[in-house]
């Protein structure tokens, strides 16, 4: 084929190179591929998307491979839209948690709706209808004058999306902290059901199977999202705000319905969103994975506005699209319910055996690159890096001991324990009538549909533990979605992970990247827990500030008897609150909440994550919930024993009086691996003597009662308590503290 | 009892109202699309929560003149009871069923969370299994459900006994405390003159079973059924 005479050359100048975020190897790789010939604009546009760190992992591949991924259970895992379980009766839960920083910082609405508006499409694109979306945000210093307005927006977003398209938002996290000032957090995951016989995947295959174009128009927004999401922010970052997409939920909840539809039918052959990079990274990777070629008609894609070229429709990210590949004869069917539903469908093209994409516009070809060459020859990096230097183990005695009550006022009251309120009431997050326990507690649990089933969900990452010690911090992050989910009565399936890190060129921070999955890889192994989706977010800095490691781990588990869940409030007065877990009464300050908050200090070793000990409490515990021993339940962490049992107190407004436990480091250390349980009184003994005899610490230290928290003579009222607890996020927004 | 629920692009509570109502009934119930004005005789309409049509204009206002609603207007003449929820007493009070305006809540921001009501009147095929001054906990999820009208109107449904729920505290007194979106009079539900016709802010689907932490809906689906049987 002559190039030149079908292609309008326009030369690649270094600045084209550099502005499509390409370094001069990756340039010369390109040109490796094509033979010697140059790209042209719109094959340089997708060769920087298909490159680009976002797309294709080239920092974290090398690691990500080393993550245990399998298990009976595993359906499907990481490589597709989202991954898949198997969670019995014919049925497979299918969920992701996917990454949206860069845009949400840059305009908090939009970026955080388009952030839940593309991951729900990651799970229905898989067939499954999606049943909750979570989240894990993370914020700069609350008193950093950006942070107000960001939270805002964010929690906005998040809400204006998702309550629109009617899956309820059940849970997540939210913190606060210096180092997301210029670069903050914003993860969304959604979990979906799905026919275990009828999941839809990408691969393309059937030479001659039409390409259809499904969902809104393609605007001119978004162009680049996948680049500017693979580079580090500057002070001018906020003139991106053009390269940030607009998000419709009321389309998205048209198109999931519609897809749902079709879905139903035999009409498809595969399927997937068109997320980052929109048409390029769709087309191009269903070509790809099934080995085939695709040939598209520039003309035929619905455009929003006229005039415009193949460049921005192949890299625009405008929102609620879908690509899907058809079994022959079905167009009609297809087309039907599209048009039920009022939104667009174009045949844009057909599947080859040529093992090339061929764009062509009004008959001219304006692109023609060889896909199998391009994806093999998609960069990996073995990036240098260093590990991060230990920390000394910080003792008690080397700690500021505050009387605990004080103590205790100060983490209600703080930013990071508060209540979240003010946050999850903006989401609907009761729409489908299945929400059974809802944001709040440890984790949350949503029934499976017309059945006395459900799946429980939880969202976590401790980041201070990961920066201080990326391994035992990844441990951690993974051990307690476990833990949470075990604290309701679920048993925990799988993970999916959200990688949020700084700039992977340089070594300390690639350190952090690969010391943290190897600490998330051997809890998965030691819990049996395996990863099956996931997103890697690098880059998250601001003239050169990276974010503290943020590794968020999606866990979710299953109830087999809905009516086994547990909650973390007090049930009753006169109950025994009995600690499980506990090994010894050194009690762990090092980068505790008790030493932030209280102290003013981040220092010291984070709490270890003994995994054999986490995997024996935990079976242990998500026992006694299925005999229905416990009464109430919740695992400790952030704030340690203490800030646990106030909350379970405030949980049932009933107070407790304490023994047994005395001194900051025991009673506000985050050593990992415990529980808090209430048991009637009269099984409390035949509890502690089943515990001992499996070598599970057990210690009775208080009964419930009263409107209050008493402990050597001191006592703190729930009241006071409550006020702290939930006074912290409204009076922050209302910007009166 | 023939139930029917109306569903609207964008419309997103409408399963959970069918799944209720079918727990009452015993019988699943027919779901009527937006384009479609030749559904069968029906005992009851649903007009349920949602977005409907994206509310992108004020909310309810395209769906309160979409072709079924020009037919649920028919059949309210001749009687048939309508159940509007939230999207749904929005769609009806544009549609001009009921009167008054949700406008957007004293907070600017949408509210979800459990709410106490009072019951105001237990004479209509809707309450009759409620005793007046009972409390019910339901939630709400709405940013729109502040609802105003002209002070004759509301002198009207007071006089008329048209109000058939209040935002209360858990004793029941109507504080404006217990007020989460600044309704007039408190007021979270109403009916038409027949009292044929209620809409209500709250949803009594999302808490018609106890497994999800409540029932206090369920009711409301039991006296329908049992009225219109």
């Amino acid at each position: 084929m002559n190039h030149a005479s079908t292609m309008r050359n326009t030369r690649i100048t270094p600045d084209d190179i550099k502005s499509h975020g390409l370094s001069d190897a990756e340039y010369a790789k390109i040109l490796e591929v094509l033979g010697g010939r140059e790209p042209n604009l719109v094959e340089l546009g997708i060769f920087s998307v298909m490159w680009s760190e976002h797309c294709s992992y080239k920092s974290s591949k090398k690691w990500l491979k080393t993550l245990p991924t399998t298990a009976p259970w595993v359906i499907c895992g990481p490589g597709e839209n989202a991954g898949v379980i198997d969670i019995g009766e014919g049925l497979a839960a299918i969920f992701k948690m996917e990454s949206h920083n860069h845009p949400s910082f840059i305009e908090p609405y939009q970026g955080a709706a388009t952030g839940v508006g593309g991951i729900l499409r990651d799970v229905f694109t898989m067939g499954a209808r999606p049943i909750a979306n979570m989240n894990a945000l993370r914020f700069g210093d609350p008193k950093h004058p950006k942070t107000r307005h960001l939270v805002a927006g964010v929690v906005a977003g998040i809400g204006g999306y998702g309550n629109c398209v009617g899956v309820p938002t059940v849970g997540g996290e939210v913190n606060f902290h210096a180092s997301y000032n210029g670069n903050i957090l914003v993860n969304a995951m959604t979990v979906g059901l799905a026919a275990k016989d009828k999941i839809f995947y990408s691969a393309a295959a059937g030479a001659g199977n039409p390409v259809v174009y499904v969902g809104s128009k393609t605007g001119r927004d978004g162009i680049h999202g996948a680049t500017m999401a693979s580079a580090e922010f500057d002070a001018n970052s906020e003139d991106k705000r053009p390269t940030v997409q607009v998000g419709d939920p009321f389309t998205e909840k048209l198109l999931i319905e519609a897809c749902m539809e079709l879905m139903a039918t035999d009409a498809i052959q595969s399927i997937q969103d068109m997320g980052a990079a929109g048409l390029t990274s769709s087309s191009f990777e269903m070509a790809s994975k099934g080995g085939m070629g695709v040939e598209l008609n520039m003309e035929a894609v619905p455009c929003r506005e006229e005039g415009m070229t193949p460049y921005e429709m192949m890299l625009s990210e405008s929102q609620e699209r879908m690509l899907i590949i058809l079994k022959p004869g079905k167009e009609g069917i297809a087309r039907k319910i599209f048009e039920k539903w009022e939104l667009d469908f174009a045949v844009i093209g057909h599947l080859t055996d040529t093992g090339r994409m061929v764009l062509k516009l009004r008959g001219a070809i304006v692109c023609d690159l060889p896909i199998d060459p391009l994806a093999q020859a998609s960069p990996e990096y073995d990036r240098p890096w260093v590990a991060t230097a230990k920390q000394p183990i910080l003792a008690a005695s080397q700690v500021k001991n505050l009387p605990w009550r004080e103590a205790l006022r100060i983490l209600m009251g703080c930013p990071d324990i508060a209540s979240r309120r003010w946050v999850w009431e903006q989401y609907d997050h009761m729409v489908m009538a299945d929400t059974a326990q809802r944001p709040g507690g440890d984790a949350a649990v949503v029934r499976i549909h017309r059945s006395n089933r459900a799946l429980a969900m939880t969202t976590d990452c401790t980041p201070r533990y990961v920066k201080a010690d990326p391994f035992e911090g990844g441990k951690q992050a993974v051990a307690e979605t476990w833990r949470n989910l075990t604290a309701v009565g679920a048993r925990p399936l799988a993970i999916t992970d959200n990688l949020n890190f700084g700039n992977p060129q340089k070594p300390e921070i690639m350190g952090q990247i690969v010391e943290a999955i190897k600490g998330i890889g051997a809890a998965c192994i030691a819990l049996d827990y395996p990863v099956i989706s996931g997103n890697v977010s690098l880059y998250n800095e601001t003239d050169g500030i990276p974010i503290m490691p943020t590794p968020a781990i999606g866990g979710v588990g299953i109830l087999d008897k809905l009516d086994q869940m547990t909650t973390i409030a007090f049930k009753a007065e006169g109950e025994a609150v009995l600690l499980l877990g506990q090994k010894d009464d050194a009690g762990w300050l090092g980068q505790s909440l008790y030493l932030r908050e209280v102290c003013g200090e981040e220092k010291g070793a984070p709490p270890p994550v003994d995994l054999a000990h986490e995997r024996k409490v935990g079976d242990f515990v998500r026992g006694l919930i299925h005999d229905r021993k416990i009464t109430a339940c919740h695992d400790l962490s952030d704030g340690g024993l203490l800030v646990a049992l106030a909350e379970m107190a405030l949980g049932g407004n009933i107070g407790a009086a304490l023994e047994n436990v005395a001194g900051h480091a025991v009673l506000f250390g985050e050593d990992q691996g415990r529980y808090l349980v209430t048991v009637k009184a009269i099984d409390a003994s035949a509890v502690q003597s089943e515990a001992q005899k499996i070598g599970v610490p057990v210690r009775r230290i208080g009964i419930t009662g009263g409107l209050d928290l008493t402990l050597g003579g001191e006592s703190a009222s729930l009241h006071d308590m409550r006020q702290l607890h939930e006074g912290w996020f409204p009076a922050y927004m209302a910007n009166a503290t | 009892m023939k139930a029917a629920v109306i569903v609207f692009p964008g419309s997103n509570c409408d399963r959970d109202i069918a799944l209720a109502l079918e727990q009452s009934t015993g019988t699943p119930t027919t779901m009527v699309w937006h384009q479609d004005t030749d559904f069968p005789e029906l005992d009851l309409i649903v007009v349920p929560g949602g977005f409907s049509y994206g509310d992108y204009l004020r909310c309810g206002a395209m769906a309160a003149h979409s072709p079924v609603m020009r037919e649920v207007k028919r059949r309210v003449e001749k009687g048939t009871r309508v159940l509007a929820v939230c999207n749904g007493f929005q769609i009806v009070t544009e549609a001009g069923l009921l009167p008054g305006v949700l406008m957007r809540n004293r907070g600017l921001k949408y509210v979800c969370k459990d709410v106490h009501v009072r019951v105001e009147d237990s004479q209509s095929a809707f309450t009759a299994k409620y005793n007046i001054g009972d409390v019910l906990r339901i939630p709400i999820g709405h940013a729109e459900g502040n609802y105003f009208a002209d002070h004759e109107t509301l002198q009207m449904l007071e006089a008329e006994g048209r109000v058939a729920f209040r935002y209360c505290a858990l004793d029941g007194e109507v504080t404006d405390d217990a007020n989460p979106n600044g309704s007039q009079r408190n007021i979270a539900g109403i009916f038409n003159k027949s009292r044929t016709v209620l809409g209500m802010m709250p949803h009594p689907e999302r808490l018609a079973d106890a497994k999800l932490g409540g029932n206090d809906g369920r009711a409301l689906f039991d006296a329908l059924v049992e009225t219109l049987a």
